[in-house]
């Protein structure tokens, strides 16, 4: 097992380079000259040229690109000027709060999402059965920040239940309860609109795996119906819900942009959105740097917890 | 279960696919709203609207039915419904040209990497590869941080962060495509490669790009709102729902109505997408209907006009009485089994052969009520197990008797073992569901069984999972499985029929040792008269779903009365017999169309 986790860390190292080049890329796209930007009307070919040079872009993309990620590297994600601080702090700063957030949404819509997929699909055609696949269509094609505003409206401002905004409460808060109550309307947005994708999916993985040849041995053997479905079916099939998953966490993670935003909430997304206004594009490229990151990551669990689950996957 | 797969409902009459994609009551719904939303939309120049855009600050946040504006105004006075209606289309617009941009693009790539592979492929896959490693949202907000927030670049980062899925999908069809006998005719045609890729490989991969745009299209318009919303999109004057809906988050509290309205119209548009993406999907790929599968239940749907006796005196171990099976595919029962009746002793061994399709396993499923159903359905007949009808049974009990009094061998063990748990632990298993014993207790057993199915060093060999056993050691874990609960009869459907032939004669060995010590009732299940001369005492020949001629193996093999019989008889090949065999069986088939 070792070697195998050893062996997709290494796998995973040239994804994370590629989207490091990726990024790079994009940020290669911007229109006009950056020395130019930066100077305004003191851009002079010589202090253009100067600037060029400090800055390194006299060189050529293949250069630059080395120098930057040997800069990353060393957690130099260079300087934000609107904010006047390094970007890795501000990243890191925020990065918490995203995590918190993108965690408790991907743990309710799994656990929902994978509860209402067995039970549509083992009460196929049933009312249960409906009822999770109309509440699987409004999820897939409910905008996550129309969502979040009408709850707020019911939950904060009709039936003043819960905060509306923040992570923690101005005055008084700080604590775990606090941070709970806080956290309820944001992660329950993001994961209503995420369970749909994993109960859909969960639904069709157990419909597949319960007409395989496996199933009908375990029934051969006598098991009880509620044993070949949660033993043996849903087993088999969690295999193929892992993957899903690990999507979703791409899924909450880009959401968790509108949400943030949407609900005040301190994180990445909520920072990317205020840097792309201001222009402010190093703080960009390092937010998305560390949430693409952070992705491939979970991603890499997921492949870890499938080899773990399914014996055939290891070799 | 080749059986079933010949039994299936027999094709209906093909429907057109507009009557296909009608006949679904959602993607009609959809197709609706989503028709009369474009309708809206293309005709707002036309509609008596008032002017979007023209503000009107006295007038401003009048909640909906107010005079002169159905839906209000918002904080600018604005009227909503004629913002909301260009609004739609502003957002229609984009979603629809972002997604055939994703299109464009995405199959071009799909199409030459999978049409070109090697090196091409590589390089392109694994570019989309990391255009896909990116939550996708967030590469959209890389990209508009980049080139600047606006209507149109945002368009373009939506399109970018979907190319992956279409080239994806359009790659798989395609790889599967080139290799087709007809662009291998094109090619040694001299057409050139280009002139393939257009002519001979799209055409065929159109409903692929079809269904992925129809199921992407949602999706992107949500998504191209989402940027608005964001303030990263449309940009005043211009706006679109998204942004509609962005800017009057700011009033949300005192005039909820501006935001809710937008709000909803996305929802409502993209839902009706979905609809009828889905039905798209399924009218013109029915294999991706996702749950189109039905659901095999517990026990088989068992439906019989008339019950038969609940008891039966002086019966042997098995006795089958008029057993009927069918298939139901909606409108009828198409029957596979009819009228089957036998019975067996116990330490007898009865062989039911016949051909592929002659309703063999059908029956032999039949028994404990395990053909997978819908749309399995046992039509009528009982089945006798020491003279007690089961079929009739409460499903609990009837779910008792499997594996205890009834056990079965299947026929490939690699597909009917479950791939992720050990060989041992699944044994085991098959024992604590009829006992209450202990784990420990039940694994010691596991291994017992294991050494009496003559598998070397069973102790490790239980921790090992079905697919790093060899076939014959994985029949052999089958058996131990029948075997656990010491059963008074076995059903060995086709046990040998995935194995080599020397690992066949061990494994018929062990079956026929087993019967005899144990003193076993065994229905055995083939299609080769060898293996029944082998090991059965008497023998049933099925032949389209009917048992035509039942005796004594000896009997029947010296003298068959049906000629099928003779023809199955004559089929096994004898070694050495050479070019005799053909000129010995082909009279026999003369006439027969077989």
């Amino acid at each position: 097992m070792t070697a195998y986790i050893g062996k997709r860390l290494l796998a995973a190292v040239p994804v994370i380079l590629g989207l490091s080049i990726i990024v790079f890329l994009v940020m290669k796209l911007i229109p006009g000259d950056p020395a130019q930007a930066l100077l305004g009307s003191y851009a002079t070919p010589e202090n253009v040229e100067r600037i060029n040079r400090a800055l390194g872009l006299d060189r050529s993309w293949p250069e630059q690109y080395v120098i930057w990620i040997g800069n990353l590297l060393q957690g130099d994600f260079g300087r934000s000027y609107i904010l006047n601080r390094p970007v890795i702090d501000e990243v890191l700063e925020r990065f918490g709060a995203t995590l918190i957030l993108a965690g408790a949404s991907l743990i309710i819509c799994s656990v929902l999402g994978i509860l209402a997929g067995i039970v549509s699909a083992v009460r196929q055609f049933g009312w249960t059965d409906r009822i999770v696949t109309f509440f699987v269509l409004i999820g897939i094609s409910m905008p996550a920040f129309f969502l979040g505003l009408v709850l707020i409206l019911l939950f904060a401002v009709q039936w003043r239940l819960l905060p509306a905004s923040g992570m923690y409460a101005v005055y008084g808060g700080g604590d775990l309860p606090d941070l709970l109550r806080h956290l309820i309307l944001p992660a329950g947005t993001l994961a209503i609109v995420a369970t749909g994708v994993v109960a859909r999916l969960t639904r069709a993985a157990m419909l597949e795996v319960l007409r395989q040849d496996f199933i009908r041995t375990a029934r051969a053997k006598g098991l009880s119906e509620n044993a070949v479905i949660y033993r043996h079916a849903f087993r088999a099939a969690l295999v193929s819900i892992i993957p899903v998953i690990g999507i979703q966490a791409g899924f909450v993670l880009g959401g968790a942009v509108y949400i943030e935003t949407v609900f005040q909430w301190p994180g990445l997304g909520q920072m990317l959105v205020k840097a792309v206004s201001t222009r402010d594009l190093l703080l960009v490229q390092g937010g998305v740097l560390v949430a693409a990151t952070l992705y491939v990551l979970v991603n890499l669990l997921a492949d870890v917890a499938q080899a773990l689950l399914d014996p055939r996957l290891k070799a | 279960m080749t059986d079933m797969a010949l039994s299936a409902p027999a094709p209906r009459k093909r429907r057109s696919n507009w009557q296909l994609l009608m006949a679904n009551r959602l993607a009609a719904a959809g197709l609706f709203i989503f028709g009369f939303i474009v309708v809206l939309a293309v005709l707002a120049p036309a509609l008596p609207l008032p002017n979007p855009d023209i503000t009107d600050q006295p007038n401003r946040l009048l909640p909906p039915f107010a005079d002169g504006h159905l839906l209000g105004t918002d904080h600018l006075g604005r009227d909503i419904l004629s913002r909301l209606i260009w609004g739609t289309q502003v957002s229609l617009i984009v979603g629809v040209s972002a997604t055939a941009l994703a299109a464009i693009f995405g199959s071009l790539i799909g199409l030459v990497a999978g049409y070109a592979r090697g090196a091409t492929d590589s390089v392109l896959m694994r570019f989309v590869d990391m255009l896909m490693a990116f939550p996708y949202i967030l590469l959209a907000i890389a990209i508009v941080a980049a080139l600047g927030p606006g209507l149109l670049n945002a368009l373009y980062a939506i399109a970018i962060v979907n190319i992956p899925f279409f080239a994806r999908n359009i790659r798989g069809v395609t790889v599967s495509i080139r290799n087709r006998e007809f662009v291998d005719a094109a090619r040694l045609s001299g057409k050139s490669h280009p002139a393939i890729l257009f002519t001979e490989v799209l055409p065929n991969v159109l409903p692929v790009i079809v269904i992925t745009m129809s199921t992407t299209v949602g999706w992107m318009i949500l998504e191209t709102a989402g940027l608005s919303f964001l303030g990263l999109g449309a940009q005043p004057p211009t706006s679109d729902l998204g942004s509609m809906l962005g800017q009057a988050r700011a009033q949300l509290f005192t005039a909820p109505h501006a935001s809710i309205i937008p709000g909803i119209m996305i929802f409502v548009l993209v839902m009706s997408i979905n609809l009828l993406g889905d039905g798209i999907r399924d009218v013109l790929d029915p294999r991706l209907r996702s749950g189109a599968l039905d659901r095999p239940m517990p026990v088989t749907k068992i439906d019989r006009k008339t019950k038969p006796a609940n008891e039966i005196e002086d019966a042997p171990a098995l006795v089958v009485e008029n057993l009927s099976t069918g298939f139901d595919d909606g409108r009828s029962i198409a029957p596979a089994v009819r009228d089957i009746s036998f019975r067996l002793r116990k330490g007898e061994c009865l062989g039911l052969i016949g051909e592929s399709g002659s309703g063999k396993s059908v029956t032999a499923l039949s028994l404990m009520g395990l053909v997978a159903s819908p749309p399995g359905v046992i039509t009528a007949g009982g089945v006798y197990i020491e003279g007690r009808e089961v079929l009739g049974l409460p499903e609990h009990a009837l779910i008792a008797l499997r594996g205890a009094r009834v056990a079965y061998v299947f026929q490939d063990p690699l597909t009917t073992l479950h791939p992720l748990f050990r060989v041992g632990e699944q044994i085991a298993e098959a024992i604590l569901v009829h006992e209450s014993v202990g784990r420990t207790h039940a694994n010691r057993r596991a291994v017992e069984l294991m050494e009496t199915v003559g598998i070397r060093d069973a102790g490790s060999r239980a921790n090992a999972y079905p697919h790093e056993l060899s076939g014959g050691q994985r029949q052999r874990i089958g058996i131990a499985m029948a075997l656990a609960n010491d059963p008074d009869i076995i059903i060995a459907d086709e046990p040998t029929t995935a194995l080599d032939v020397t690992v066949q004669a061990k494994i018929l060995e062990l079956l026929h040792d087993l019967r005899r010590q144990r003193g076993l009732a065994l229905l055995l299940i083939t299609h080769d008269f060898g293996v029944v001369a082998q090991v059965c005492d008497r023998v049933a020949v099925m032949k389209d779903g009917e048992i035509v001629e039942q005796g004594e193996t000896s009997k029947v093999l010296r003298n068959p009365q049906h000629d099928y019989t003779k023809r199955l008889i004559a089929c096994v090949p004898e070694l050495g017999e050479g070019q005799a065999f053909l000129d010995r069986v082909r009279p026999l088939f003369e006439g027969a169309g077989a």
